[in-house]
């Protein structure tokens, strides 16, 4: 068996496992602790030297339209497969013991891990799609039957904007199929790259914008990103994780995969369009997010923020804005995921989440206090982090974009997403001063309980694989720089 | 074996059928259902032992009966749906029961087993006619017995309401349909729809409106049976009020059958070029008109059987814009598979609806509320079912919509497909609906008991539920099936 199916089937079987009965919690990090060696082991046994898709298999499902059930991972699907398996492993570990329809939690959480998880492996766009589709129903049901506050109300929205995104992507992928030209149909994504490579596939702008906005609407791209904040807000905390960390990757992901090969004239023809709209993710959005009142809104919203900065890489089209991009999915999904982690912690143990009733708390849980401190540094995108080295890589890459001829568009708008850095450090320093530091607020006293083992070891988790791919960013681009290689630096 | 055999068989299991119901005793009513179960079974799987080349091609009836690879599968298409609605009605046996005069126990339960099977002959007839009369003659055959069974609960307002309405209105649609073949056989000369579009290129320039004319009549009344807009105002009473396996019949095989008569009659007229042109846009319109009526008249319904009425009207909507679409070269085969994966979904989805309806005592939404606490798994199967429904992924119905959608851009129905892409988003909010009453709302009854399933029914549901994911994941083995 492959074991890129291995890697979706664990999850899957031990859904199914949790649902049918016993000890879910137990069935759950151990299904997600041997996905997350399984995907380190498929890491380590990827030849670099050789490169492309590894561990290929192919299932030819239906020959005469080319859908076959195949398997691949290239350094930049294995990347996002770590990334994956890693925010499993601790969403599942963060879950309070407590929660209850504790099988239906956990199955939810690891149906939505195999989802991504099998878009990220997939190499045809039919199962690509698919397998994210997949992940849509846990999401309605964890926000739904777990959500706090306006749950119903935030479920449908976040369900039926996801689901109009995704048909508006599927119509785009259609389209992209029709494109291909008659007899080399295909829905392998190798074969649809080497032929946008060749310039044998021109789609046109029309099937560009609608894969652009399809998965735009998927990634929260400003002006499409309301849904974002508020279902994360809602979410229990390791959906949050989950959705933040992992699932909303798929669409960058996706624009990596088909937009960046395939569309490069489109990108260009419409980067200024690109452009404003992700200075809007990262300066409207950054003031918002400045503005708001609880955490979990605020963390939202930063999260919509950041997005910003991966279309950034993403107009640069070259291949430092391009591997930039990339490592930032992985280090905004690590970060976000920590994030959300111990916001559903402060909320278990202080039972709110509104900077005005919170204050002084490090003083009653030092240890969450120091855990929130690094997770927002990493955040901010301090050097040490591999946020740092993910951002650097985008400026550059977009700064570099077009240099002859003076200042440009894509200089002056990486100017302005500069200005986002700061942004990005008022906020989170003041969350964190307004949340652990000064007088105590109503919510806080003595009597509150540090935080949980689980929820510190998972935390330290991801926080250890920022700061180890931080300070050697080579670890993750070894893997990542060939898939662009072809592009000019 | 020859075709002819198989609506000859069903015609003899009827009968049987009725025979052995004057002697059964009260207690053995449900026996002739389950006869008529194992019955038609036996005559699904001889269906694949067909020889269409046994057909006499010289016979008289060679001009009204076809026996193509379209009509089979439509003929394997009706008795597996009547199949299902017989596991189904066993299952809904004691709200018939309680509808007959307690002094004759078991009285008129038979029939009700009876009269789909006759049905299911007419559909069979209908796939294999080529001809307006036997189109007409087997049309009447399939909802004269519909006009009995909608309104079967006699002591039921609603059904017999509904009764009425689709007598009315069946009667209304059957008077167009006579008309516009007048018309057209006014026009050409002919009945039989291959010597029709041998005769139409030689055609009259002037006699081409007489001849839209009788195509449009022909529409509406199909539009009727398919229930398009906006023919389809009969569809939501008429659907609430029938028992629901009628409903069930009505909504799938009906519409098939609809559906593959409209195919015929299209494919005759579009061999001209010129009718072609005139013809398409007025199918998209319907088309447009459908996907927008359907889905959204759903959206506030709160009971489940209106909703799947809306619904099935929304389906509708897809159905037809492959039909507008069917110059692709695709688009036969769409609509064929759409049709195949809405029959898998829409009966688990009643066949849900009527066990859990059976021990909730109503299909409101209400209903439904928290029956994933009492009972998970017929929970997760309307789950799917509204899933697939709703077009996720990974499901049957899916991978309709993907060949529709992509029939319709190779046609470039732009517009249609955007609007069928919003309708769709539409679509996602009332099957949700369903999902959210089961799975987060808290049941009425905390400590109600555990939902009685009878094994037919939960066989069915369980092969239900495997094909929906089997053939989303690998839809080989349907599309083989097809012409």
């Amino acid at each position: 068996m492959s074991p890129l199916l291995s890697l979706i089937l664990i999850p899957l079987v031990t859904a199914a496992f949790c649902m049918a009965g016993s000890a879910p919690r137990r069935i759950s990090i151990f299904g997600a602790a041997a996905n997350l060696i399984l995907s380190l082991y498929l890491l380590a046994s990827y030849n670099i030297e050789i490169g492309g898709f590894q561990f290929v298999s192919e299932n030819a499902l239906f020959p005469a339209y080319g859908i076959s059930f195949s398997l691949g991972a290239d350094g930049l699907s294995l990347v996002l497969l770590l990334l994956s398996t890693l925010v499993t492993f601790a969403a599942v570990w963060v879950t309070p013991k407590e929660v209850k329809f504790g099988g239906m939690f956990y199955a939810c959480l690891l149906l939505i891990s195999a989802g991504a998880i099998g878009a990220f492996a997939s190499i045809d766009l039919f199962f690509f799609y698919a397998f994210h589709e997949l992940a849509l129903i846990p999401t309605f049901l964890l926000i739904g039957i777990w959500g706090s506050g306006e749950r119903q109300r935030i479920a449908w929205k976040v369900t039926l904007y996801l689901a109009f995104g995704s048909f508006i992507l599927l119509l785009g992928l259609i389209g992209l199929w029709l494109a291909v030209p008659e007899g080399l149909r295909t829905l392998d994504i190798r074969l649809l790259q080497q032929l946008g490579y060749a310039g044998l596939l021109t789609p046109g702008p029309v099937v560009y914008l609608l894969i652009l906005f399809g998965f735009g609407i998927l990634i929260a791209l400003f002006p499409f990103h309301t849904w974002a904040p508020e279902a994360y807000a809602s979410a229990p905390a390791p959906a949050a994780m989950l959705h933040a960390g992992v699932l909303k990757k798929f669409g960058l992901y996706g624009l990596l995969r088909l937009a960046v090969p395939i569309f490069p004239e489109e990108i260009q023809q419409f980067a200024h369009l690109l452009l404003v709209l992700l200075l809007g993710n990262i300066l409207y959005v950054g003031y918002v997010t400045i503005a708001q009142k609880r955490l979990d809104l605020m963390l939202g919203y930063s999260s919509v923020m950041h997005m910003g900065y991966a279309f950034l890489g993403l107009v640069a089209l070259n291949q430092l804005g391009l591997v930039g991009m990339a490592l930032m999915l992985f280090a905004h999904g690590l970060t976000i995921a920590a994030l959300f982690a111990l916001c559903g912690e402060i909320n278990r143990r202080t039972g709110t989440l509104e900077f005005a009733r919170l204050g002084g708390l490090a003083g009653v849980t030092p240890k969450l206090g120091l855990l929130f401190g690094f997770a927002a540094m990493a955040s901010i995108g301090l050097p040490g982090f591999a946020t740092f080295a993910s951002e650097i890589l985008i400026f550059f890459g977009a700064f570099a974009r077009g240099t002859v001829g003076g200042f440009n568009w894509f200089q002056i708008a990486t100017a302005l997403a500069l200005w986002g850095v700061v942004i990005s450090a008022i906020y989170m320093l003041r969350a964190y001063r307004r949340i652990f530091w000064g007088t105590r607020g109503s919510a806080v006293n003595d009597a509150l309980a540090d935080i949980s083992p689980g929820t510190r070891w998972a935390v330290i988790l991801l926080l250890a694989a920022l700061i180890l791919t931080g300070f050697r960013p080579g670890l993750l681009l070894d893997y990542l720089n060939p898939v662009f290689a072809y592009l000019p630096q | 074996m020859n075709p002819l055999y198989l609506e000859v068989f069903v015609i003899v299991l009827g009968i049987i059928m009725l025979m052995a119901e004057a002697f059964a005793g009260p207690g053995h009513k449900r026996e002739i259902g389950r006869a008529g179960i194992f019955g038609l079974l036996a005559i699904l799987v001889a269906t694949f032992w067909i020889n269409p080349a046994a057909l006499n091609a010289a016979a008289p009836y060679a001009g009204f009966y076809r026996a193509d690879t379209l009509a089979i599968f439509l003929k394997q298409f009706a008795l597996l749906s009547t199949v299902i609605v017989l596991v189904m009605s066993l299952e809904y046996a004691p709200t018939v029961e309680a509808s007959m005069p307690s002094e004759r126990r078991g009285a008129g339960l038979g029939e009700f087993y009876i009269l789909p099977v006759f049905a299911c002959a007419g559909l069979m007839w209908m796939a294999s006619a080529v001809d307006f009369v036997m189109i007409f003659v087997s049309l009447e055959l399939v909802t004269i017995s519909f006009y009995i069974l909608v309104s079967y609960l006699r002591r039921d307002r609603g059904s017999l309401e509904a009764g009425t309405k689709y007598l009315v209105l069946g009667a209304l649609s059957t008077g167009f349909l006579v008309y516009g073949i007048t018309w057209i056989y006014g026009v050409t000369g002919q009945t039989n729809l291959s010597a029709i579009a041998a005769a139409l290129p030689g055609l009259d320039e002037a006699a081409v409106p007489a001849l839209l004319f009788g195509f449009g009549l022909v529409l509406v009344a199909l539009g009727f049976k398919v229930a398009a807009a906006p023919f389809q105002f009969w569809v939501p009473d008429v659907y609430q009020g029938a028992p629901t396996p009628v409903t069930a019949f009505l909504s799938v095989a009906s519409k098939a059958a609809g559906f593959i008569v409209l195919l015929r009659v299209v494919e005759t007229f579009v061999v001209v070029p010129q009718l072609q042109a005139k013809i398409v846009p007025l199918l998209a319109v319907l088309a447009g008109a459908t996907m927008i009526f359907g889905n959204l008249a759903a959206i506030p319904q709160s009971n489940l059987k209106r909703l799947l009425a809306y619904s099935s009207i929304g389906h509708a909507g897809y159905l037809l814009l492959g039909v507008a679409s069917i110059g692709a070269p695709f688009a036969g085969t769409a609509i064929l598979f759409y049709l195949g994966a809405y029959l898998l979904m829409t009966m688990l989805a009643f066949l849900v609806m009527t066990v859990v309806a059976q021990a909730t005592g109503g299909d409101d939404l209400s209903d439904f509320a928290g029956l994933n606490q009492r009972a998970p798994h017929l929970a997760f199967a309307m789950m799917l079912a509204m899933l697939a429904l709703a077009g996720l992924p990974l499901t049957v119905g899916f991978l309709g919509k993907l060949f529709i959608f992509e029939a319709a851009i190779e046609q470039e129905h732009y517009f249609l497909v955007a609007l069928g892409v919003i309708t769709v988003a539409a679509g996602f909010y009332y099957y949700l609906k369903v999902i959210r009453a089961m799975y987060w709302q808290q049941p009425a009854n905390p400590d109600a008991p555990e939902i009685p399933v009878g094994g037919p029914a939960k066989l069915t549901i369980a092969v239900l539920c495997a094909l929906i994911i089997w053939l989303g994941v690998y839809p080989g083995p349907l599309l083989a099936l097809l012409p």
